[in-house]
């Protein structure tokens, strides 16, 4: 042990020189234990974006596709249902999508990017059932309106838009998922340009 | 023989020397009356839960595929897996009940007052890790409750700008709530919140002691050794730790040694708490569907929502104003402002006297307030969220934090009575 002067600089500098190391080592070695909680490669797979041809797809008809374990619809809407969807606005419990159900573009009336295609998680808003898909016989549950989804578990209604009407359980309209069109023809769901 | 073997012990590791110290040469001031309880029961309960959970966790299954079944399997099939898995369940609803009447104790007496700022700190914190921990313990049978009760409060971190959306995908682990998260949640219960809470409560002692216990008066029992009090001849009756005078600087009045006092008169604490759990867990365990809710004896469905979604009782006073305000980010700001203003509780009340007994009336009516607000709070938090109970709420939460706000003006200069000098 040597006897010379403390040198008080060069020892502050060391103390602060190892806090500056160890602190990088440190948040160093917090990485892989907070990368660790984000979803494995198996659950991203497992909720991987689906994509659907829809060249195919009639006027009227609704094809189902499953995203994460939810059935999502997808509905090529003839011009005369989305003519309807201005006639009954009065009847509905939030004919505006002001609740966030949907992505900021599918906030308008026929909640959807291109007004004939419609998407939609085809999953009750009440207690999670499958409404049924009416294309000609709603008037028997909504007096004026041809076609709409009837939930058939505790009667909840939506319009061809999926929004809720009044006085039925379901809270909400019918959630609309991410969703883009690659072409023409294919729809990936799950994903948008927001997300890519 | 005996003798050598506990001084050869004391030398190397001086045991009986922190007994003394911290149980049966601490002063406690004699004056505890039934408010005292509740500290040596949250530690009963504490027990209760640490060897109750180590127990279910032998039978227990942490999977997406297995916890429900293993907890019913548990609940028929294990001898007496019923009464320990209602002992856990009931213990976590136990545990609040007393942590609650603590915090009002310390509330009451003033105990957060200088110099017991930091004591008051680690209470909140043990309180936060309690929270979380009943939180991840309630996901773990895996029921429709324990499903989307998760869901709704992962959801509160959703609704913070920019980073929600990725801080609940991090925090679940998938997409939506799933194996990944139950596994994740069932390491944290079970093995790191519970080693932070007992550090919590080791440290929360340890600064109780420094500072030693407050008391019914609010006055300390430790007083400058310049002559102005006396010691009478009931004080010099008892023998208390060199450590607690300052090497002379302090002599202590109207002291009681922890044990065998208190230990004796915690004893009878303990009784009459057990009496009253062991009838919870034998004739009411579910606690009419507020400690075990209806929805959680069906396993956990994504696809179904059920109609009414409340949290365990102890959560909803804070729940009730997370939904009495309409935007739901501040709604969170609001709930976890609830509870830091309890914490900062030592800086906002600015009085010097410390218990109820000498403080203004205002001081009492405003704590009435308090109690009206977070019990009715609670009350609102197990109600849908419509029509008149939002108003109500929103009143409740308005007159929560306006005790704080109203102590803070008064308590500057109140209106007291005189502090004794000597404990009545």
């Amino acid at each position: 042990m040597s006897n010379a002067p403390v040198d008080h600089g060069r020892r502050r500098f060391l103390t602060i020189a190892t806090s500056v190391v160890g602190g990088v080592g440190a948040v160093g070695a917090a990485v892989p234990f907070v990368a660790s909680w984000m979803p494995s490669e198996k659950a991203k797979q497992a909720g991987a974006a689906v994509s659907a041809d829809i060249s195919k797809l009639e006027p009227g008809q609704l094809i189902r596709v499953e995203w994460r374990g939810k059935p999502v619809w997808i509905v090529k809407r003839p011009q005369a249902m989305l003519d309807e969807l201005a006639t009954h606005e009065d009847k509905l419990r939030d004919p505006e999508s002001e609740v966030e159900q949907q992505p900021a573009y599918a906030q308008n009336r026929h909640r959807s990017k291109k007004p004939e295609i419609f998407v939609a998680v085809g999953i009750c808003t009440h207690l999670g059932c499958s409404p049924t898909y009416i294309i000609n016989d709603f008037a028997a549950q909504v007096e004026g309106v041809k076609s709409g989804f009837f939930c058939p578990c505790h009667g909840s209604k939506f319009d061809m838009a999926g929004r809720v009407f009044q006085s039925v359980p379901a809270p909400k309209n019918l959630q609309i998922p991410p969703y883009m069109f690659i072409d023409d023809n294919t729809i990936v769901i799950g994903e948008d340009e927001g997300t890519v | 023989m005996f003798k050598n073997l506990m001084s050869w012990i004391e030398y190397r590791l001086p045991f009986m020397d922190k007994m003394n110290l911290h149980v049966m040469q601490y002063p406690a001031p004699k004056n505890f009356n039934f408010w005292y309880f509740f500290g040596s029961l949250a530690m009963l309960v504490l027990v209760n839960q640490i060897l109750t959970g180590v127990w279910l966790t032998m039978n227990y299954v942490p999977s997406a595929d297995g916890a429900f079944a293993s907890v019913e399997y548990i609940m028929r099939d294990v001898d007496y897996g019923w009464l320990l898995r209602y002992m856990h369940s009931t213990g976590a609803s136990a545990f609040f009940v007393v942590v609650y009447l603590h915090m009002l104790r310390g509330m009451m007496y003033g105990s957060y007052q200088k110099p017991r700022e930091l004591l008051w700190i680690f209470g909140m914190l043990i309180f936060l890790v309690l929270m979380a921990e009943a939180f991840m313990g309630y996901l773990l049978p895996w029921g429709q409750m324990s499903f989307w009760g998760a869901q709704v409060i992962i959801g509160i971190f959703g609704t913070i700008p920019f980073v929600g959306e990725d801080l609940t995908l991090w925090i679940r682990g998938d997409y939506v709530i799933s194996g990944a998260t139950l596994n994740r949640f069932f390491a944290l219960h079970v093995i790191a919140l519970p080693l932070v809470l007992v550090i919590l409560v080791f440290l929360h002692i340890m600064a109780l002691h420094e500072v030693g216990s407050n008391n019914p008066d609010g006055i300390e029992i430790k007083k400058d050794n310049d002559g102005t009090v006396e010691q009478t001849e009931a004080d010099k009756k008892f023998t208390f730790h060199q450590y607690f005078t300052r090497g002379g600087k302090k002599i202590i009045v109207d002291a009681i040694p922890f044990h065998p006092y208190y230990t004796v008169k915690d004893l009878l604490g303990v009784a009459g708490f057990l009496l009253i759990f062991a009838w919870v867990i034998f004739f009411f365990p579910e606690g009419g569907g507020y400690f075990l809710e209806p929805p959680n004896f069906e396993p956990a469905n994504a696809l179904k929502t059920p109609a009414h979604i409340a949290p365990v009782w102890y959560f909803t006073p804070f729940y009730a104003i997370l939904r009495a305000i309409p935007h739901p980010f501040m709604g969170a700001v609001a709930m976890f402002a609830a509870i830091v203003a309890l914490a900062l509780l030592p800086w906002l009340d600015r009085g010097r006297v410390r218990s109820i007994r000498y403080r203004s009336g205002l001081h009492t009516a405003n704590l009435i307030n308090f109690c009206i607000s977070f019990v009715a709070l609670g009350v609102l938090g197990v109600l849908p969220a419509e029509g008149l109970y939002t108003l109500l709420a929103q009143i409740f939460s308005f007159t929560y934090f306006g005790f704080f706000i109203l102590l803070w003006f008064y308590s500057k200069n109140e209106k007291t009575k005189p502090l004794p000098v000597r404990l009545t």
